[in-house]
């Protein structure tokens, strides 16, 4: 392949130069000060700020209530993920298998996908209200008596099932183009080998669909962890005192209601650190293994 | 290794075309059939609804002594090579081999021979651990090739398995196929729309036009005795002259004046009048004018297209033959000109 170059050596720096300053500005800038003022003590009427080291970081590690919060938010992040991507890939494949359908099923379901996370989490509001949401009403028939917002299991469900609900449309899409791009032929061939449905799913479709499955994992689990924000920040809105809340909800609380800068800075940190560790952990293993042409 | 009937086999699919209008034919235990006929003519749908993978829309299909149109693909003891090869992308040659036995409950040691044996058959053994992807189109036709042969089937299925390889390749292939399936005796239906392929590898070919069986027979009989027009223009290369004529009050079929040809006993009107460009010669006391326009070289032989009685002619002449453009003279080698309705095309 031929090489295009530039004749001047300053235009393809000047070209750069915006994104950068993007970066910089959006990124590195809040970064570099978060891990900074993470070593603060900030006072909390905003007169100075004191170096204390890594004692933002021990205090963390050692509340009770942090570590609450983290154990919440692993639990959420692994239901939301494993439901958000079993119950898309049960649709995708009932879908796939009647393929005329489904165009509308597609178009339908991707119209959750363009609620903004907050809206979601009103209309889930709206849904699990005590008096007047329909699956309150539901669980109520069911004689589960649902209380969003006073009962901290009932509200983490809430929440898990709002997050849920707004992520199935996006792995759906994935995995139907995924199951879609698997050669008619091969399967044909794997309905001569195997007489069992199920048989052919688990030894040829599953493992074809591995690449855009594994790179769902990822996708879901960030969005498990930060884009459900707005879900958590609508539904417990008003108390989050003795509600669920994800880690990222908490640097939010701590930092700005509770105006503690520094131990939502090292909070932050502590998040930055995982998405960093996600991210390598997908380049290595993604790109290395899953892998078949 | 079983015979198959088909008995008024028809496919209509779901949008109400008409692939297959209601065919019938046997083919008895360890025969070479190859379906052969122009792009679209259903002779994949034929061939995919005696695998099972669609619906048969009328009929019955057996194979054996047991109607299978209602038994799933994996019970009719079929194997299939696809054009593609459709090979499992993540498993290995090995893998990809063994992959029918392993869910038919044989054992471990046993499908492992049996790969083994295979690929031993087919040049494969040093290639047992690669991915499909690892492999050359030759290669995963082969791999295709072995993942039929160890099912051990009752029947053969084949979709124009040689049709993305190499000219080379294929007339090997086209060999060792027809090499295999006569060593282990098993039934095998093939489809191509190559008339080189059907020729050389069948035992009996059937001819599909339309979804309609146009002509069932050996090769010889198809190339002597081409039931239709559309037989006698199909198989051959070149295709058989076709010749406008009027049968005439004494019995011949007259092109032009001057140049007309015997016609069987009760043929009458328009017809046409079919001679393959290999059956002339050039006779300098030949009674058939022709005018040649074009001379192609093939290499073993020498394709002189023009004009007789005012039609489109073609003459295959040996290599050794010197002929220049002109006026030549022609006379019938061997046979008879073969004779057909023109309006039903069929042969009279
Ligand atoms: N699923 C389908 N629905 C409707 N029509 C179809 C379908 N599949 C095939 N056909 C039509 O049926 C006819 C026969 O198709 P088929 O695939 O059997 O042809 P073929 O003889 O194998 O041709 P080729 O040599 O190009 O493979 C074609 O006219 C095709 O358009
Ligand atoms: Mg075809």
């Amino acid at each position: 392949m031929k090489r295009a170059g530039f004749t001047n050596r300053w235009l393809p720096v000047l070209l750069l130069v915006p994104q950068l300053i993007i970066i910089a500005v959006f990124f590195y800038w809040p970064a570099g000060y978060a891990i900074q003022s993470s070593f603060y003590l900030q006072d909390p009427f905003g007169f100075g700020s004191t170096f204390v080291g890594l004692e933002n970081y021990t205090d963390l590690l050692s509340a009770s209530e942090y570590r609450k919060v983290a154990w919440f938010t692993v639990i959420f992040t692994l239901l939301v993920t494993f439901f958000s991507l079993a119950l898309s890939l049960l649709l995708a494949v009932k879908a796939d298998n009647i393929l005329r359908g489904a165009k509308t099923y597609r178009t339908l379901l991707m119209w959750v996908y363009a609620v903004a996370p907050p809206v979601a989490g009103f209309i889930g509001i709206m849904m699990f209200d005590q008096s007047t949401g329909p699956i309150s009403n539901f669980f109520k028939s069911l004689g589960w008596d649902f209380t969003l917002g006073v009962n901290y299991f009932d509200t983490a469900s809430a929440m898990v099932i709002v997050s849920v609900w707004k992520q199935v449309p996006v792995n759906f899409i994935f995995f139907l183009s995924g199951l879609q791009s698997i050669p008619r032929s091969v399967r044909e061939a794997a309905l001569i080998d195997n007489r069992s449905g199920m048989g052919r799913f688990w030894d040829v479709t599953f493992p074809l669909l591995a690449p855009t499955g594994f790179f769902l994992l990822i996708i879901n689990i960030t969005y498990s962890l930060f884009d459900t924000f707005g879900v958590v920040d609508t539904l417990v809105k008003g108390e989050p005192g003795n509600n669920p809340m994800t880690l990222v909800y908490k640097v939010y609380v701590d930092g700005f209601r509770g105006n503690d800068l520094g131990g939502s800075s090292a909070q932050s940190v502590i998040l930055m650190v995982l998405v960093l560790a996600l991210t390598i952990f997908q380049f290595r293993l993604v790109e290395r293994r899953i892998h078949y042409t | 290794m079983a015979k198959v009937t088909l008995d008024g086999i028809r496919k209509v699919y779901p949008n109400g075309f008409e692939a297959v209008k209601p065919s019938s034919f046997d083919i008895p235990d360890g025969e070479f059939v190859v379906l052969v006929g122009p792009s679209g003519c259903g002779k994949s749908t034929l061939l995919r609804m005696i695998a099972g993978l669609e619906d048969i829309s009328e009929g019955a299909l057996s194979i054996g002594d047991r109607v299978v149109n209602d038994v799933d693909p994996a019970d009719r003891n079929i194997a299939m090579v696809f054009q593609n090869y459709a090979l499992y992308p993540h498993m290995t040659v090995a893998k990809n081999m063994g992959y029918g036995l392993k869910n038919r409950g044989v054992s471990k040691a046993e499908i492992e021979r049996k790969v083994a044996e295979a690929a031993e058959m087919l040049d494969l053994s040093a290639l047992l651990d690669r991915r499909p992807s690892q492999l050359s189109g030759g290669q995963r036709q082969r791999v295709a090739m072995g993942r039929a042969i160890v099912r051990n089937p009752d029947l053969f299925l084949f979709d124009e398995p040689l049709s993305n390889l190499d000219a080379k390749l294929r007339n090997q292939m086209r060999i060792e196929i027809r090499a295999l399936q006569r060593r282990l005796g098993v039934t095998a239906i093939y489809v191509t729309h190559d008339q080189v392929e059907a020729m050389t590898m069948a035992d009996r070919i059937i001819v599909l036009n339309g979804g309609v069986i146009e002509q069932i027979g050996t090769p010889t009989e198809i190339y002597e005795n081409p039931a239709s027009t559309f037989v006698a223009g199909f198989m051959g290369a070149p295709p058989m002259n076709l010749l406008k004529a009027k049968v005439n009050g004494a019995g011949t079929a007259e092109v032009t004046e001057g140049l007309s040809f015997p016609a069987p006993a009760g043929a009458s009107g328009d017809v046409l009048v079919g001679i393959r460009p290999e059956d002339l010669e050039i006779a300098e006391d030949g009674d058939m004018q022709m005018e040649v326009k074009i001379v192609e070289e093939l290499g073993a032989n020498r394709l002189l297209h023009g004009d007789l009685g005012g039609q489109e002619f073609s003459v295959s002449v040996p290599k050794q033959q010197e002929v220049t453009e002109g006026q030549i003279a022609l006379r019938i080698k061997s046979g008879e000109p073969h004779v057909f309705d023109a309006n039903s095309g069929r042969r009279l």
